[in-house]
């Protein structure tokens, strides 16, 4: 364990400095996410030397994702969304049987404050990046759970929200995000369109958008999955993660959490294996790590997966090398099976989640069937939105249910031999 | 063929400060190859060691990205517009 002792900080809150990830070019704090020298992506820099809690300290902090805040990219005290994370780790039985493994738990981030996504997290730790850079205004360009997580966030600091998401989006996403009041920019086109409109927007008006320019201090608070999974498994890691891919982001941020806690004595061991799963029809991750080649081909995304449909995923040759450097692997999966995945892991786990997070169970079956996952695998899946967001995808996949007249009669008549 | 090449902030610094330029040539390369001439330092920003686009750099043509097409090899027309953008996150 780390014996130093971290002190309780009251300084002003400011972002940490900047690296490349490639290069190493080192850069002053800034709603910066490119490097000039090589266009690599941005990453904070951390002092190696900081003091670090033990786990009795952090055990002890409120339970939110800011109980990690040594490992998010601040300094000082953070000042908005104080209370997202520590979700819950719902362990699972019947699902761990189906799919063979010794046990199986779910990170549960469908029920994440406030936007029942794990956007929540990115979220956070981007609005006090904008907080300690004086940025007035966000946004971010969004597949859905994001702009939910950004319009909630920034309507609770006062903050104007500027969010651009493609035109066809699901009812309950363009709901959940008009509601809390932001400027909301429907796009014909899809999300890497969307993306593209958004990049030129923040460059012209200097905005914060959080997946672009604050992109460096957004993708940290993905770490905070990583750091709960070994938390509330006890302070351990498991053996394997299956977690669903859109940009790439989430893998290699579990990949960074989980070595930062090795590194750090919190947790000890071999990391996990890290798996990815995405829908068939928007695959460019997984047919990289298959290939077994370095180049992403982008595609047109075409699957009801609508969170994960990103066709050029910024993070996509990342997520793959820590995929095959930690023994991990992918799984592409068609829609029906994600629909399949969306059904069993409510009937087998009593948790409601949206496409995403049926690719991911979809995908650890087949994953599980390949033999990619084993018998003695202790499995987390990160259930990364909740389903009420897509409701949509379930649309003639549930028997109808009947209407009766409120008269006993009735409901025997229906039901006689299950009553 | 005249079209406008657009730049984001962080590649307009390497090209004296001009966001958008004028240039012409009949294929995509063509017109990265007249502006690299023209602006030296930005000119290893633009293509890689092997003469293609960076993997963290996308080209738009008018609303399509060039690897949809035939890359530096697609052909430009008239008034097209050319935008470069860096990557992004997901959303």
């Amino acid at each position: 364990m780390t014996t130093l002792l971290a002190p309780e900080l009251d300084r002003a809150l400011r972002a940490l400095p900047q690296s490349c990830r490639l290069c190493g070019t080192r850069y002053p704090a800034a709603a910066e996410a490119v490097c000039g020298e090589c266009l690599g992506p941005l990453e904070p820099s951390y002092d190696p030397d900081r003091p670090l809690p033990d786990t009795a300290t952090i055990s002890a902090r409120p339970e939110t994702l800011w109980r990690y805040r040594e490992w998010l990219p601040f300094e000082g005290e953070p000042a908005l969304s104080l209370d997202s994370g520590f979700t819950p780790l719902v362990e699972s039985p019947r699902l761990a049987r189906a799919l063979g493994v010794a046990r199986l738990w779910l990170k549960n981030d469908a029920v994440s404050h406030p936007s029942l996504s794990f956007k929540d997290r990115v979220v956070a730790s981007a609005l006090n990046a904008a907080r300690a850079l004086g940025i007035g205004t966000v946004g971010c360009a969004s597949t859905g759970n994001l702009a939910n997580a950004v319009a909630a966030q920034a309507a609770r600091a006062g903050l104007p929200a500027w969010i651009f998401i493609p035109h066809d989006l699901e009812l309950g996403k363009v709901v959940g995000t008009a509601v809390y009041g932001p400027r909301l920019v429907r796009v014909r086109g899809t999300y890497d369109d969307v993306n593209r409109l958004c990049a030129q927007a923040a460059d012209r008006y200097g905005w914060g958008l959080v997946n672009i320019n604050l992109r460096g201090y957004y993708g940290e608070g993905s770490k905070t999955v990583a750091f709960e999974i070994c938390e509330q498994l006890g302070w351990r890691t498991p053996t394997a993660v299956v977690a669903p891919m859109a940009g790439g982001s989430l893998v290699t941020k579990l990949d960074k959490g989980f070595a930062e806690f090795l590194s750090a004595g919190l947790v000890s061991g071999p990391g996990p294996r890290l798996f990815g799963a995405q829908a068939q029809g928007c695959a460019p991750i997984v047919r990289l790590v298959e290939s077994g080649g370095d180049r992403l081909d982008p595609v047109v995304p075409d699957t009801i997966a609508r969170s994960i449909a990103i066709g050029n995923p910024a993070d996509g040759r990342f997520a793959a090398e820590a995929i095959r450097r930690t023994g991990g692997w992918v799984a592409g999966v068609p829609d029906p099976e994600i629909v399949a995945g969306i059904r069993l892991l409510a009937e087998s786990s009593g948790i409601f989640t949206e496409t995403a997070g049926g690719a991911t169970v979809a995908g650890a079956l087949a994953l599980a069937r390949a033999g990619r996952l084993r018998p003695d695998d202790e499995v987390v899946l990160c259930i990364t939105g909740n389903g009420l967001k897509t409701v949509e995808a379930l649309q003639g996949a549930l028997p109808e249910s009947p209407v009766i007249a409120p008269r006993l009669r009735e409901l025997e008549a229906l039901y006689g031999r299950d009553l | 063929m005249a079209v406008t090449f657009s730049l984001p902030t962080v590649l307009a610094r390497l090209a004296d400060g001009h966001s958008t330029i004028e240039a012409d040539g009949t294929t995509l390369g063509d017109v990265v190859a007249q502006i690299a001439d023209r602006f030296p330092a930005l000119a290893p920003r633009l293509r890689d060691p092997d003469g293609g686009p960076y993997p963290f750099v996308t080209f738009y043509l008018n609303d399509e990205d060039i690897r949809f097409q035939n890359g530096f090899a697609t052909p430009v027309a008239e008034g097209d517009e050319i935008t470069v953008v860096a990557a992004i996150a997901g959303g």
